[in-house]
């Protein structure tokens, strides 16, 4: 298979988890869709790692998924803080830094 | 047979993607991803890419999404789903998404590289193997390895204080014990069971023969 494909795959996968990012408005799925962009990225990551036949690529893929694996757990101790004080999870309704 | 495979892989990995934006509630869109993941490391797999592969299954689609699993648990999933932000805001996101789509087809494919036309360089039997890449971690890049254990720490540090419960604020109210809410049967899991204490007026009548 020619590396195209993979690309296309990659930036297809980016393009569907903008438009969640953009269309919902749950943060729970915000964030799945933020999961989505990441892996587009680690897909081209890899492909390109492949076509020049060096691993760096790889290890720049790995080091994206620690950083995803922070930014959810993160993200989703703010949900949790959101919803222990009763607030809406919506990202619309939550327009105030202050709680 | 890579073919067949990268095809299959390849729409898993995109239908999985459309779950996620699509489905209302947020367990699916969690499963959705799950689905979404593993057939994104096929696609790790037939690009050589083992320990990648791996690791995607293992720590993304195995430990992240049970993460995840909890707090939809815990928050509860459902809400809305694909309601309109504005009147006219929601379809201009997808215009959007589907533009950045083009631009990027357009930048990768049409940008003339050689490598995107290839198959890939000739690499070894190797290429992509825990073993390579764990000799790269430890030499090559052995400071973006540290500085990724630290990111780890803190970030794990930084989730328990976001989360805890703090004092003085308006929590949620205790629970009543259980047992008000339902009624246990008769002589059912205590004590009274194997000692026959309960009082003559509780016990029924199918017991009161003493079998």
């Amino acid at each position: 298979m020619a590396l195209g494909w993979y690309l296309t795959v990659s930036a297809l996968v980016f393009c569907l988890g903008a438009a969640g990012v953009l269309i919902r408005r749950n943060p729970l799925v915000i964030l799945l869709c933020l999961e989505l962009m990441l892996n587009g990225g680690n897909l081209a990551l890899v492909a390109f790692s492949r076509g020049h036949g060096s691993a760096d690529g790889q290890i720049f893929a790995l080091i994206v998924m620690v950083v995803a694996a922070c930014e959810v757990v993160v993200g989703l101790g703010l949900i949790v803080a959101i919803h222990r004080r009763r607030l809406p999870v919506d990202v619309d309704e939550l327009s105030e830094l202050r709680g | 047979m890579t073919e067949v495979l990268f095809f299959i892989a390849g729409v898993g990995a995109i239908a999985g993607a459309m779950g996620v934006i699509g489905f209302g509630n947020a367990f699916y869109s969690v499963l959705s991803l799950v689905f979404h993941l593993i057939s994104l490391a096929v696609l790790f797999l037939l690009l050589q890419a083992q320990f990648v592969a791996a690791a995607q299954v293992v720590v993304y689609a195995g430990a992240v999404m049970v993460l995840y699993v909890f707090v939809v648990a815990y928050v509860g999933g459902k809400g809305q789903s694909l309601a309109p932000v504005g009147p006219a805001l929601t379809p201009l996101a997808a215009v959007f998404a589907a533009a950045l789509a083009v631009e990027l087809l357009i930048a990768l494919l049409g940008s003339g590289l050689s490598v995107v036309n290839s198959t890939g360089a000739a690499s070894g039997a190797s290429f992509g193997t825990p073993e390579q890449i764990g000799e790269l971690f430890l030499t090559k890049f052995l400071l973006a390895f540290e500085v990724a254990s630290y990111l780890l720490l803190v970030a794990a540090v930084g989730a328990v204080i976001l989360a805890r419960r703090r004092r003085g604020l308006p929590d949620e109210p205790t629970p009543a014990p259980s047992h008000v809410e339902s009624p246990r049967l008769a002589l059912v899991g205590t004590m009274a069971e194997t000692v026959h204490a309960l009082p003559e007026s509780e016990r029924s009548p199918a017991h009161r023969g003493g079998w």
